[in-house]
């Protein structure tokens, strides 16, 4: 796709215009605040507070911030290879499968570390699976992978419903949930590494997902970057004609970037699932795979940037939480509202303040503006 | 019970389940033939279900809050235009906005002006669409097969699901037998082509989102207005993916659009009713299973194992005049 725009010096293009556009939204959710008749400083303020105020704040902020790391990076790496792949929602729904299984047959009997990787793979494997369809399907048949992925969302949600009805729920138990699993099932609290700054995690599920997350943004970074199958998937993401001359295997990269894809969306399971609740609910997910989209655009798909955005939004949910509390007329949904905006500044509009911060930087700077001049045209 | 009873039931149940897809669906036609993917159809659903709700309980007028909701419908619309054509964002990002932003802020606003728990307050008689008595239902009720079919099945549904089925054919002459309906499948073909003959893609393109925005508004009035009495929290509950699943299902065509969409609002009416009933040869079938159905086969269709979809040529690729 062409550039019609000159080229920004990097703090800029990966600083400025990201945060202009978080800005604006906020704005805007600033004036429904307004509208409802609440003082959007008074949120603000009870939103960071909510957030950071306290150690066990945090640690919930800190817990949300790991399932948004996985949804993110999912959204990410199928982004640079060119896909958009809305079903992270559903994916990480089925991801949730394989950690029932690897906890239901192992809690008994096997300590947590050794339930977790089995976990691991297993949430990797069915997200992957469930991601794997309709990558075959866009490669192999042509159908577009935003619309399949979709209808996985919702064939997922039934499915899910279905096995929670039939197979998971215990015998004579009324409500859509698993057993709750026994100590090998229950992934250990980060207390240790809250408690190295002198905060208490208190009843904060903030577990140790949160460093897998991490490993995974790494790994994602090491991916992308560092290996052939990397710039395999970018090449086909920047130009899909350049890499069907340079003899890669489109199909074959299709099929992998959504598997990896979902693999880290499934992967995103573990922590609701063996980190907070110890079992398996009715619609655990919560909308986690959608805002993956919009931890993915505000990072520019890329992990260091997905990290901070993914902070930013484990923010928004404590704080939200705490906000509903403290002001009544603000429900959690106000959240979604924030996330719209987000996704509508920071992914459709991304370009709106460009040329007028294009206009102010390169105006400041003529060295720039020459490099522009003779770059840009 | 009577098969022929049942059948008539079964009929107008889905009758009424497929107006809003139809409405939706035909929504989706207009953008999509013009280039313009729209996955918003659902938001600006919720969005126009919403305002139609609190209008017509503030103006106890059915007609304002019609207006009102294809007046939010428009508006959101044109947001989706303003990103997608104006600005050449990514047209799947805006509409997953725009699907965020209405979710969240119909709770909100709801909550803040009505306190009902994010609905709005139940609609009177005045504030509702009333259902329309065809002439002479009542007097050829007793006619045997004939009788039932008119006064069951044809009578007896709102005006706006007459103005759903009549919206088929008015699309289809509208899109095939009119200049501007010309133009608009041919900017979703060849937007080039368009621009050389001297119209302006950018104005076409936005156009076809109002009119988008237009038909969402009426699917979405029917939802407060009709189906229900009043609005409820998430109540288009995933109907305008079903409504996109049925465009493409209908392979972006008006007459498949009505076969699509009352096929999938049978599945929708046939679920409801036989819930947990256990059918002979097959036995139980999962009322998830029924659910599912509609998504499971338009990703069998999507894949090409029924016939095959294509979809506009330009569509998803925002037009930029000169390179």
């Amino acid at each position: 796709m062409s550039v019609p725009y000159a080229k920004l010096p990097g703090w800029a293009e990966y600083g400025l215009i990201p945060l202009v556009n978080l800005a604006v939204a906020f704005l805007i959710s600033g004036l429904v605040v307004l509208i409802v008749g609440e003082s959007p400083l008074e949120a603000a303020y009870h939103m960071v507070n909510g957030a950071f105020g306290r150690g066990e704040y945090i640690g919930f902020t800190l817990y949300y911030t790991t399932t948004f790391i996985f949804t993110g990076l999912a959204v990410a790496v199928a982004f640079h290879c060119g896909l958009f792949n809305i079903g992270g929602e559903g994916q990480a729904y089925i991801g949730g499968i394989g950690v029932v299984l690897a906890c239901l047959a192992f809690d008994r009997t096997l300590p947590w570390y050794l339930v977790f990787p089995i976990a691991i793979v297993g949430a990797a494997f069915f997200g992957a699976l469930w991601a794997m369809i309709p990558g075959w399907l866009q490669a192999k048949r042509g159908s577009h992978i935003v619309i399949t992925t979709i209808m996985f969302n919702f064939i997922a949600a039934s499915l899910m419903n279905y096995l929670l009805n039939r197979v998971f729920k215990p015998m004579g138990s009324m409500s859509l949930e698993t057993r709750t699993f026994d100590a090998g099932g229950q992934l250990p609290k980060l207390d240790w590494l809250m408690s190295i700054f002198g905060l208490s995690v208190g009843s904060a599920p903030f577990n140790i997902s949160f460093l897998l997350a991490l490993l995974a943004a790494f790994g994602v970074w090491v991916l992308i970057w560092r290996t052939r199958l990397g710039y395999e998937m970018r090449t086909m993401g920047h130009s899909p004609a350049a890499a069907r001359y340079a003899g890669i295997k489109e199909a074959k990269i299709i099929v992998i970037a959504m598997m990896i894809s979902g693999g880290l969306a499934g992967m995103m399971a573990l922590n609701p699932i063996m980190g907070e609740q110890f079992r398996m609910q009715l619609d655990f997910v919560q909308g986690a795979g959608f805002v993956g989209i919009a931890v993915a655009l505000m990072g520019r798909s890329h992990p260091a940037g997905i990290i901070p955005a993914a902070l930013l939004f484990g923010m928004l949910y404590q704080g939200g939480a705490e906000i509903s509390f403290e002001m009544p007329s603000i429900s959690r949904d106000m959240i979604v509202i924030i996330q719209g905006l987000v996704i509508l500044f920071a992914g459709a509009l991304e370009h709106m303040f460009r040329p007028a911060i294009t206009r102010v930087i390169l105006g400041l700077s003529p060295k720039t503006r020459d490099a522009a001049v003779t770059k840009g045209a | 019970m009577d098969v022929f009873q049942v059948f008539i039931e079964l009929a107008q149940s889905t009758v009424r389940l497929s107006t809003p897809l139809i409405l939706a669906a035909l929504a989706g036609l207009f953008t999509e033939r013009a280039g313009i993917f729209d996955i918003g159809l659902e938001g600006k659903m919720l969005g126009a279900a919403f305002a139609a709700g609190c209008v017509a309980y503030i103006s106890q007028s059915v007609y304002m809050g019609l207006l009102a909701a294809v007046l939010v419908s428009v508006l959101l619309s044109l947001v989706h235009g303003y990103a997608s054509i104006t600005q050449r964002g990514s047209q799947i990002v805006s509409g997953v906005a725009i699907n965020f932003v209405v979710a969240g802020s119909t709770v909100i606003l709801g909550e803040a002006w009505f306190r009902q728990g994010g609905r709005t307050p139940a609609l009177s008689a005045d504030g509702r669409f009333g259902t329309v008595t065809l002439p002479f239902a009542d007097a050829v009720r007793d006619v045997p097969i004939l009788g039932p079919l008119y006064s069951g099945l044809l009578s007896g549904h709102s005006p706006l699901t007459y103005l759903a089925f009549l919206m088929v054919p008015a699309s289809w002459w509208i899109l095939y037998r009119t200049r501007f309906g010309l133009r608009l499948r041919a900017v979703g073909e060849n937007p080039g082509a368009v621009d050389t003959a001297g119209i302006s893609v950018i104005w076409l393109r936005y156009r076809a989102v109002i009119c988008c925005g237009i038909l969402c508004g009426v699917a979405g009035a029917y939802l407060s207005l009709a189906a229900g009495a009043g609005f409820t929290k998430g109540m288009t509950a995933g109907k305008g993916y079903i409504a996109l699943a049925a465009l493409i299902f209908a392979k972006w065509r008006p007459k498949n659009i009505l076969f699509a969409c009352l096929l999938f609002g049978f599945l929708d009416a046939f679920a409801i009713r036989y819930q947990g009933y256990a059918f002979p040869l097959i036995g139980k079938v999962p009322v998830q299973l029924m659910q599912a159905l509609p998504y499971i086969l338009t990703v069998i269709l999507l894949a090409g194992f029924i016939g095959k979809a294509i979809p506009p040529k330009a569509g998803g690729v925002p037009y930029v005049k000169e390179r």
